[in-house]
């Protein structure tokens, strides 16, 4: 590797201030405070705390509420991801493949990528509506009384379909330029060498797309645990209840809902620690796998 | 200099003096709330009142989003020193605030420094004591005040030959005739509100101890668990079986809306509902008092007061706290008050704006909008007064998650009670520990 030749010593630590400070201060520093306070119980105007030490942690742990969560944010990530990821690679394949068209059909496939994420949530409840939803009326062709917000798994089924629709663009986008991506003549040594055009995709056009897969993974559990806050909030229309909660959901509740920042804070620090432990997981033992070319 | 600069610069200095020229004459003062809507706009109009009434002080309105929002936007100011002159907090939210003495200033003394008199005998008996502390001082100003009533179906009622039930016992004996009649006799939009916190006041049974919490956050404990709660339960969990009780979740809106779409008999809301109703409903309605139970020795007392109430922040200057003493002042009027009642269908708070409700023939005219007011002010019951416990607003989503599952036949009632207790005791002890 080519070293980098600065004439004073300062001039890179000048240069990096800048990116340094606002990790410093929007990502280190509020952390900090997120640990210190989730040892206090603490008034919400801030006139007193009582330091507490390990309580508002066994107390999070020891709630089976909060494992009900943790259970179904763990089960609604995996759904999410996994039928996010699969369709749009899927559909990416397809759209590979079509000659006449293609970047018609390639826009079309794209565009809701373009939708606000509330906005996208918004459209999502008013097809899942008790009273005015056609999804429901669907449903109820086939015998399924569908109840969002009612019902604990139909609200659970409407959140995984609304999370899944988001995320199929921009999975999409990324699985049709891998794919573009795989150099010509290894296609078409392959289709000389196999005729099975399933085999084919498992054997190399799957490896050859395995670095942006794997981005994409992390990338789709990411929002499967975090970014999906916007579609739970409407699904759930400000009323918990007995609805699915995802972790992230149940921080904010507590914390500015219910105004608990000691309890809301322990939750936080253990979703810092879950993400810690998962993303070094996935660069461990995924990232060894992936053949970057 | 030429000439193009000096125009420039004078065209500047006039804008720089046009703008600035209001903000020296008045003081300006902030106001944060969660209303959204209708109900937000004529917040809007008030403001514009206001301004319009008098020129020392100019009072901005903000919409923070929802009740919890507006709370949690407002500590979260405080906590940085930026908190506005006035904030709007909801009942459930009444005791994070009154507890948190120093993050307020009692509207009863900015009121009395500012030099008006003040008496809480000229508030309607059921908003006396929810916003005050214990020696019945007001810390908060009651502002948009609601209780809980049920509004019927006309047409229902006439179809099936009823009257509108006063007791839950003739409700049983008339809900089959509204089914049969093709309605869903009953939806309510708050089970924790209607279902338990005004069963607690409408049928005068304690809510918690402590003096239903007034007394102080140490040791508060929840005591719903009592057969007269339960068996409110299990009758409505018996009536949703019958077809006799419709559930459409937690919502709010998802219940209100059949009503609203004439599919409904009737239906428990707000009296704070009337304003919009009258613009949403397909029907002819009218409204009569919560329903208790004819069983229960000693119910029929009145509601205590729901929706929210103005505090003002601690930490502004003098000048700023006159003129929000003077918006109090202006909000109490007879005139504003009977105003706000017809627009928006809060209830008046002082018995004088009833009086001039009652002299200007409105509730003749529409007699829906006078139930409220009148059930607030039903003889009051030692247990009717309402509550004060903190983190309350966790404790109704307790509730809620557990009345879910009854409803979707999870749990018994009996369990989902003791869950509550359980869980808002433990909820309970948190929040006494903010105080040391």
């Amino acid at each position: 590797m080519k070293r980098a030749q600065f004439s004073s010593p300062l001039l890179p630590y000048f240069l990096l201030a800048p990116q340094l400070a606002i990790i410093f201060i929007f990502f280190y520093w509020p952390s900090a405070q997120a640990i210190q306070s989730s040892f206090y119980i603490e008034d919400p105007f801030g006139f007193g705390a009582t330091f507490v030490g390990l309580e508002n942690y066994t107390t999070v742990l020891g709630s089976s509420e909060y494992l009900r969560i943790a259970q179904f944010t763990l089960v609604f990530t995996l759904i999410v991801t996994f039928l996010s990821l699969s369709i749009a690679l899927v559909l990416a394949v397809k759209a590979d493949a079509v000659l006449t068209g293609a970047s018609t059909y390639r826009s079309l496939l794209m565009w809701v990528y373009a939708i606000a994420p509330p906005v996208a949530g918004l459209m999502g409840i008013m097809f899942f509506d008790q009273h005015i939803g056609p999804l429901v009326d669907l449903a109820a062709l086939f015998g399924w009384d569908m109840r969002v917000g009612v019902n604990y798994y139909d609200t659970a089924f409407a959140m995984v379909v609304i999370a899944v629709w988001k995320q199929i663009p921009y999975n999409f986008i990324f699985f049709l330029s891998g794919l573009q991506a795989i150099p010509k003549h290894l296609r078409e040594a392959a289709a000389i060498d196999c005729r099975s055009e399933l085999r084919r995709f498992w054997t190399v056009t799957l490896p050859m797309l395995a670095p942006t897969a794997f981005f994409l993974l992390i990338i789709n559990m990411t929002y499967a645990l975090f970014d999906t806050f916007g579609i739970i909030d409407v699904v759930t229309r400000n009323e918990p209840a007995n609805n699915p909660l995802t972790l992230v959901y149940k921080v904010y509740l507590d914390g500015f809902r219910s105004n608990d920042l000691g309890g809301s804070s322990a939750q936080s620090v253990i979703l810092m620690i879950v993400v810690l432990v998962l993303t070094m997981a996935q660069f461990r033992f995924i990232e060894r796998r992936v053949h970057y070319g | 200099m030429s000439f193009r600069t000096i125009v420039a610069g004078a065209v500047a200095a006039a804008a720089l003096v046009s703008l600035s020229a209001p903000a020296f004459a008045a003081t300006q003062i902030s106001w944060w709330h969660g209303m959204g809507g209708r109900n937000g706009e004529i917040i809007n109009e008030l403001a514009t009142k206001f301004n319009a009434a008098q020129s020392a002080c100019a009072l901005t309105p903000v919409s923070k989003g929802t009740y919890e929002e507006a709370l949690a936007s407002g500590i979260a100011a405080f906590r940085s020193g930026q908190q506005p002159n006035i904030l709007q907090v909801f009942d459930a939210g009444a005791a994070t605030i009154i507890n948190a003495k120093g993050a307020t200033v009692a509207a009863e003394d900015l009121i009395r420094e500012a030099g008006y008199p003040f008496k809480a005998e000229d508030f309607i008996q059921g908003v006396r004591y929810f916003y005050a502390d214990k020696a019945g001082k007001f810390v908060g100003m009651p502002f948009n005040s609601s209780a809980p009533i049920m509004y019927f179906n006309t047409d229902a009622l006439k179809k099936a030959g009823v009257e509108a039930p006063k007791t839950w016992e003739e409700f049983e004996a008339i809900a089959p005739k509204l089914k049969a009649a093709g309605y869903i006799p009953l939806v309510q939009s708050h089970l924790p509100w209607e279902m338990v916190e005004n069963f607690h006041s409408r049928n005068n049974l304690p809510f918690a101890n402590n003096n239903n919490g007034f007394d102080g956050a140490e040791g508060a404990k929840l005591t719903v668990n009592s057969p007269e709660q339960r068996k409110m339960f299990e009758k409505l969990v018996e009536w949703k079986q019958a077809d006799l009780f419709g559930f459409y979740g937690a919502g709010w809106n998802e219940n209100q809306k059949p009503f609203e779409e004439g599919k409904v008999a009737l239906w428990i809301g707000s009296s704070g509902s009337f304003g919009g109703l009258q613009k949403t409903a397909t029907m002819p309605f009218g409204a009569t008092f919560l329903p208790y139970w004819e069983g229960i020795k000693g119910a029929g007392t009145n509601s205590f007061i729901g929706g929210a109430a103005l505090f003002a922040m601690a930490g502004k200057p003098a000048a700023e706290n006159k003129c929000t003493a003077d918006f109090f002042q202006f909000l109490t009027s007879p005139e504003i008050q009977y105003w706000y009642h017809k627009t928006s269908g809060y209830v008046p708070v002082t018995s004088a704006a009833y009086e001039l409700a009652k002299k200007d023939g409105y509730y003749t005219a529409t007699p829906a909008a006078e139930v409220g007011i009148q059930q607030l002010m039903l003889p009051a019951g030692e247990w009717s007064k309402g509550y004060r416990l903190g983190f309350y607003p966790q404790i109704r989503d307790v509730m809620n998650r557990e009345f879910g599952k009854v409803f979707a036949g999870e749990v018994k009632v009996e369990d989902a009670f003791k869950t509550i207790e359980e869980e808002a005791n433990q909820i309970l002890a948190r929040f006494a520990k903010t105080a040391g």
